[in-house]
């Protein structure tokens, strides 16, 4: 008989989730979390704020550049084709 | 024209150090209509490469600053960032006849823009930054009891009253922290969560083990997470 690996505290759960949430964890390593998940709320509250930091990075859209920057750029643009 | 580079607004684009430029400004770039904002890369390269100009910027709007982010990851300063984004424009300008779209659009330019910044790196004696601190507890200790459990536990974000009715302030709150992150989690966090690139192609874009991508991925969006959660405690839930 296998042997339980004793209980996950709290404070090694938080070190998994990122992988957690990626697919990375081997399969015993992630049902030994799920088992804590289960019934840990302050985890699974966690687990959410992480989800929706991913899910919230996901909408981030591109920083204003700075009009010169890009008016360089497009000008450089401008110039190949003109040269073409 | 031949292919000698031209001065244009701001900077001139040679192989030399930047240069100001005092003069007269190219002529006014048109913003891209809010319609492009939903057309996908690969009409706007199709669109560039018949002298489109709204089609240009658009993708400049879309991508400049994820290269001056992965160019940060393995240059010196911020202008030397900016000159290995330009140098990848230029490289884009040039190449986009022969880019066959085997790989997306997205991964073409950000390989064109890590190699371009790792020859900078070569001649910067540029040292590639690693974690400062790869093996510690991502999470305050004074947040936890002797026994590893909570004393102090987590709320979901969506409880809080900032974000309850409205998910953009997430979205904002989460992009000031992604600005404030260091190299290399900036770098990592922006081209896996923001930009949407797998595991592998971080680690291929980078130089890294997938291993170290997941680490310095961990770390950094747990970061991302603590500041959210630190600029919204206190507000009231």
């Amino acid at each position: 008989m296998r042997l339980m690996a004793p209980p996950q505290v709290c404070r090694e759960a938080v070190e998994l989730l990122s992988d957690y949430l990626d697919g990375a964890l081997s399969r015993r390593v992630r049902r030994r979390l799920e088992r804590h998940l289960a019934d840990c709320d302050a985890c699974g509250a966690y687990l959410d704020q992480l989800r929706a930091t991913i899910a919230a990075s996901g909408k981030v859209t591109p920083e204003d550049l700075a009009p010169e920057t890009l008016e360089g750029l497009v000008a450089l643009y401008r110039q190949f084709q003109l040269g073409d | 024209m031949s292919n000698r580079v031209v001065p244009v607004a701001g900077t001139v684009f040679t192989t030399g150090p930047r240069v100001s430029i005092v003069g007269p400004i190219a002529s006014r770039v048109e913003a891209p209509s809010g319609n492009l904002l939903h057309v996908d890369d690969t009409e706007l390269v199709d669109r560039i490469r018949g002298g489109d100009e709204p089609a240009f910027t658009e993708l400049v709007q879309r991508y400049h600053s994820t290269l001056l982010k992965v160019a940060r990851y393995f240059v010196h300063s911020a202008a030397s960032a900016e000159d290995v984004a330009q140098e990848t424009w230029i490289a884009v300008i040039r190449g986009v006849e022969r880019y066959e779209g085997r790989s997306s659009f997205k991964t073409w330019l950000l390989s064109i823009c890590a190699n371009r910044a790792r020859t900078h790196a070569v001649t910067e004696y540029r040292t590639i930054p690693t974690d400062p601190n790869p093996s510690g507890p991502t999470v305050a200790a004074s947040r936890f009891d002797q026994g590893g459990g909570w004393r102090d536990p987590p709320v979901p974000f969506t409880e809080f009253v900032e974000f309850r009715h409205d998910s953009a302030a997430l979205v904002r709150s989460v992009r000031e922290a992604i600005g404030t992150l260091g190299d290399p989690q900036r770098a990592v966090v922006t081209l896996r969560d923001v930009e949407g690139l797998s595991t592998e192609e971080v680690a291929g874009l980078l130089g890294l083990s997938e291993g170290n991508v997941r680490v310095i991925l961990h770390r950094g969006r747990a970061r991302v997470r603590a500041i959210v959660e630190a600029a919204t405690k206190g507000t009231g839930l």
